[in-house]
């Protein structure tokens, strides 16, 4: 477990005057040590091996079951699992905190990958609303299309579709990337705070309405913008970063980056800063 | 929340009772207060169905008044000499449940508005449809007990519609229940999942041109408002597509007809839905596992955008 005691060494943030308070009661004033870092370690989380290779028929089991087993398979060290038919069933795969290779051979159904941090997922089907909702960091890759709602909340990672998805995409995301090879619904980006949407195709109705913060790029046309959500200059910067994040997800090898367009927020609808979240989290 | 699923086979009949039956249970999560089938079933088309109730079922967490069988008996009485008065001559009759009536009968008018009506003049009577191939089945309970207290399993047919309701903007009863029948068009029905939020502004609206509610369930404006603007002249999806800003709220419905089966998704497909599309079938439910109970092989599904109209002829 990691030490996660109080320290009196002044970290950056306070160093730049932020963090001053004195939290009291319940509330007790943590910040991660980088000196401990190798030693830090989530609870209920195993040493897996990627070449210990398994498979895992889902077919009879529920949602809780087939969760509860691939948490089992990654305490006897299976680093990846191959996961037979989920049959569209919700809820599998959520709350893995691991470094893991998990394949789906079938489709899943809603809040598939839920609250994950660190597998490497590969979904040979569709997915349903809420795929991956809140992910802190991996990589999930849907080979069809997805459902509304994708990616919502995430704060870092990479969430690919390589159809088609839903309305709402990107909702309320705090980070990370979120790749749609084909097209995406309404109210895309809707209130996104940080992170990144790339959409090769058609984009419906209100994109990016009410966005904070963070960067929409579109491939194909647009429906409407929603509030607050405004063009913005695409860098040849922005180029080069688009074509290696799309090279990395294998995903529109010969699309041409320097046609999109590049969406940010107007900021004339919020009060917001650019602090990174655990400053902010400290500032309140 | 509620569940609502459909399938059309196009260019064959199939075992359509059997299968909503099994898509309906897998949503049962989603409500199972009340189930209900509108079953496109195979028939010579001479003849009408009419699915009518003479009392509500006050079990099973009804919120319907108990009533003596003897009450369901006069009705029954009642509808038979009121079909005869109108001309229409019974020519099968089966009383599934007391309260539960099917009559197979001959009648030459094409206009149902007064037939209907008519029947529905007798306190405490309702059509649930009416049809040359429509046949609607609403009680309370899961997909399953409504099946097997109807024996829907073996009904042959090109196409379904069906419901699985949480009841939540009215009571546990079966005139609240889904499908609702398009009043008063022979074989068009609907079942929605979602909320109208301006149901009573165009209630007032249709009553004022003569249209019947017979629930204050919101979902039951949605057939009555696609069966006036039907009357008004405007096909099915066209009456769908201006169903899209006439309606307010959110939703995604399903309409059938005698040989087709529409779906429209409100503007900001604020409720799921999930299609799957090939040659010869149209499977959509608000969940993909109410698909996958009759394809269990791996298939290609897809969410409709916001603010699409469908519609699939058999």
């Amino acid at each position: 477990m990691a030490n996660l005691k109080n320290t009196e060494k002044k970290t950056k943030s306070q160093a730049m005057g932020m963090h001053t308070e004195v939290l009291t009661g319940r509330t007790q004033q943590k910040f991660f040590n980088p000196d401990e870092a190798e030693n830090f370690y989530y609870f209920g989380t195993y040493d897996v091996d990627f070449n210990k290779r398994t498979d895992l028929d889902v077919k009879d089991m529920t949602a809780a079951e087939a969760n509860k087993k691939i948490d089992g398979l990654m305490s006897e060290g299976y680093g990846t699992i191959v996961i037979k038919n989920p049959q569209g069933k919700h809820s599998l795969g959520v709350g893995i905190l691991n470094k893991l290779n998990l394949i789906f051979e079938g489709s899943l159904g809603y809040f598939g990958m839920g609250s994950c941090d660190g597998p490497i997922v590969r979904i040979n089907g569709r997915v349903g609303w809420s795929c991956a909702e809140n992910l802190m960091a991996g990589k999930v890759v849907i080979e069809k299309n997805a459902g509304s709602c994708f990616g919502a909340a995430i704060r870092g990672g990479d969430l690919i579709c390589k159809g088609s998805v839903g309305a709402r995409t990107g909702i309320d995301m705090k980070g990370g990337t979120i790749i749609i090879g084909g097209d995406a619904g309404a109210f895309t980006g809707f209130m996104m705070q940080r992170g990144r949407i790339i959409i090769l195709g058609d984009v419906g109705i209100n994109l990016g309405d009410s966005m904070y913060d963070g960067t929409i790029f579109v491939g194909g046309e647009i429906g409407s913008y929603g509030s607050d959500a405004v063009d913005s200059e695409l860098t040849k910067s922005d180029q080069d970063w688009l074509k290696r994040k799309l090279k990395v997800a294998e995903i529109g090898e010969n699309f041409d980056v320097s046609k999109m367009k590049k969406i940010v927020a107007g900021k004339k609808l919020w009060n917001y800063d650019n602090l990174e979240p655990t400053e902010k989290k400290g500032a309140i | 929340m509620c569940g609502i699923a459909g399938l059309i086979h196009r260019g064959k009949s199939s075992k359509v009772g059997f299968e909503l039956q099994g898509m309906l249970q897998a949503l049962k999560h989603r409500g199972e207060d009340s189930t209900g089938y509108a079953l496109y079933g195979d028939t010579e088309g001479k003849n009408f169905i009419m699915r009518v109730k003479v009392g509500e079922n006050v079990g099973e967490g009804s919120s319907s008044v108990a009533e003596d069988v003897s009450v369901y008996d006069e009705r029954k009485k009642i509808v038979e000499s009121y079909l005869s008065e109108m001309g229409a001559k019974i020519v099968k009759e089966e009383r599934i449940l007391p309260y539960s009536l099917r009559y197979e009968v001959q009648y030459d008018k094409k206009d149902l508005l007064e037939f209907s009506q008519k029947i529905e003049s007798i306190p405490g009577v309702e059509i649930l449809s009416m049809g040359k191939s429509l046949e609607v089945i609403k009680d309370l309970g899961n997909a399953k007990m409504v099946c097997d207290r109807y024996n829907l399993d073996k009904v042959i047919g090109t196409h379904a519609i069906g419901h699985a309701r949480m009841a939540t903007e009215s009571g546990v009863d079966i005139k609240s229940a889904h499908p609702f029948w398009g009043y008063p068009f022979s074989d068009v029905s609907v079942v929605h999942n979602g909320q109208l939020t301006n149901y009573w502004n165009n209630r007032r609206a249709l009553e004022n041109k003569g249209m019947r509610f017979m629930s204050e369930c919101d979902s039951e404006l949605i057939a009555v408002y696609i069966a006036q603007k039907m009357r008004e002249g405007a096909t099915l999806e066209e009456g769908m597509k201006e169903s899209l800003s006439g309606l307010d709220g959110v939703f995604t419905y399903f309409v059938a007809t005698k040989d087709s089966l529409g779906m429209a998704k409100d503007t900001m497909a604020a409720k799921p839905l999930v299609l799957y599309e090939s040659d010869d079938l149209v499977a959509m439910g608000s969940e993909e596992i109410a698909i996958r109970s009759i394809l269990p092989q791996e298939i290609d599904t897809y969410d409709p955008f916001d603010g699409e109209v469908k519609v699939w002829q058999i």
